[in-house]
């Protein structure tokens, strides 16, 4: 059995062009959230200042939700990352719940979850850098200089268990889910119902909130060691 | 030394690499359980913070957003050893990398 990401082969004259479910997977949900965004932006013109509208209610939440939570766990000063958040947050959720419509979700591969881990390491050194200057690079020779490979190795081990966690939920649940099906379907009965409740909404709601979560919690760590 | 030299010096036949083969994937099955064995430690760990999290909301209700939040990332970060654990049996058992040293393919 093979639970893999599964590709697609394009033949384009003279080359081929392999496509994996993940990438596909991604561009309709990347489609999604940008043509969601460009609706908001042509609205926004006609916001007013009290909300009299549903839908200006609704993004007037979204946006107030997830600013006080980046204020609530990295301080007042550094509220602009709810910006990026943001974004994290709805590609993360969306390709979660993308296992409720048949498909392969990118995050139960690699290199989509690993990639969201490399902009946060690059996001904690670079404010690191930015805030601390050289206090930076001095807290990798505390408390004593002969620790600096330790400082080195925990500070890799942390996208790798950051990337290591969403993936590995994922990839079980749909490992599991995967071979649920395999049973036919007049034994399996509302069993893969259950399951996809479990794993695609309930594992995958708190593993956005946990990624986006412990990404503040380490990037605000950073800036408060060496500010 | 070479896969090609092991062939030649020791007179290595299909079916004694098929056994070879065999006795690798046992191992890896047998390995791949006892990687799960990880899953004792989170699911100590895990009803641990939830007990703790339940006594502190009992103690203070008012503050059950926080001890929520608090009790969540606690419960990852317990849990990352069990999805280490099972990473490493979800490689040996759908990626394996010890077959094909064993039995290169082709």
């Amino acid at each position: 059995m093979d639970f893999g990401s599964q590709y697609i082969e394009l033949q384009l004259g003279s080359f081929t062009l392999r496509l994996s479910e993940t990438i596909i997977t991604t561009w309709i949900i990347m489609a999604a959230l940008i043509i969601f965004a460009v609706i908001v932006r042509s609205k926004l013109k006609k916001f007013e200042e009290v909300p009299k509208s549903g839908f200006q209610n609704v993004v007037e939440a979204m946006v107030e939700v997830m600013d006080s939570f980046v204020a609530g766990n990295m301080g007042d000063k550094y509220r602009y990352f709810g910006n990026w958040f943001f974004g994290v947050f709805a590609f993360i959720l969306f390709s979660n719940l993308s296992g409720l419509l048949g498909f392969r979700a990118p995050t139960a591969d690699l290199g989509t979850t690993a990639a969201l881990a490399l902009t946060t390491f690059v996001l904690i050194h670079f404010m690191g850098i930015v805030t601390g200057k050289l206090g930076y690079f001095k807290s990798y020779f505390e408390p004593v200089p002969f620790l600096v490979p330790l400082n080195i190795i925990s500070e890799i081990a942390t996208p790798v268990s950051l990337s290591f966690r969403l993936f590995g939920n994922l990839l079980g649940g749909t490992i599991i889910m995967g071979l649920v099906y395999t049973i036919p379907m007049y034994i399996r009965l509302w069993v893969p119902a259950f399951l996809h409740i479990y794993f695609d909404v309930f594992a995958g709601c708190l593993q956005t909130f946990i990624f986006v979560m412990l990404s503040m919690a380490f990037i605000g760590d950073k800036i408060a060691d060496t500010d | 030394m070479d896969f090609a030299d092991v062939i030649n010096t020791y007179d290595i036949t299909a079916e004694s690499l098929m056994n070879a083969r065999a006795l690798v994937l046992m191992g890896s099955a047998i390995g791949a359980g006892c990687a799960m064995i990880a899953g004792i430690g989170p699911g100590i760990g895990q009803g641990y913070a939830a007990g703790k999290g339940a006594e502190a909301v009992g103690r203070q209700p008012e503050a059950r957003g926080t001890i929520m939040s608090t009790m969540l990332l606690g419960a990852a970060v317990a849990e990352t050893t069990g999805i280490y654990g099972l990473v490493v049996a979800i490689i040996l058992l759908f990626a394996n990398p010890l077959v094909n040293l064993v039995v290169p393919k082709g």
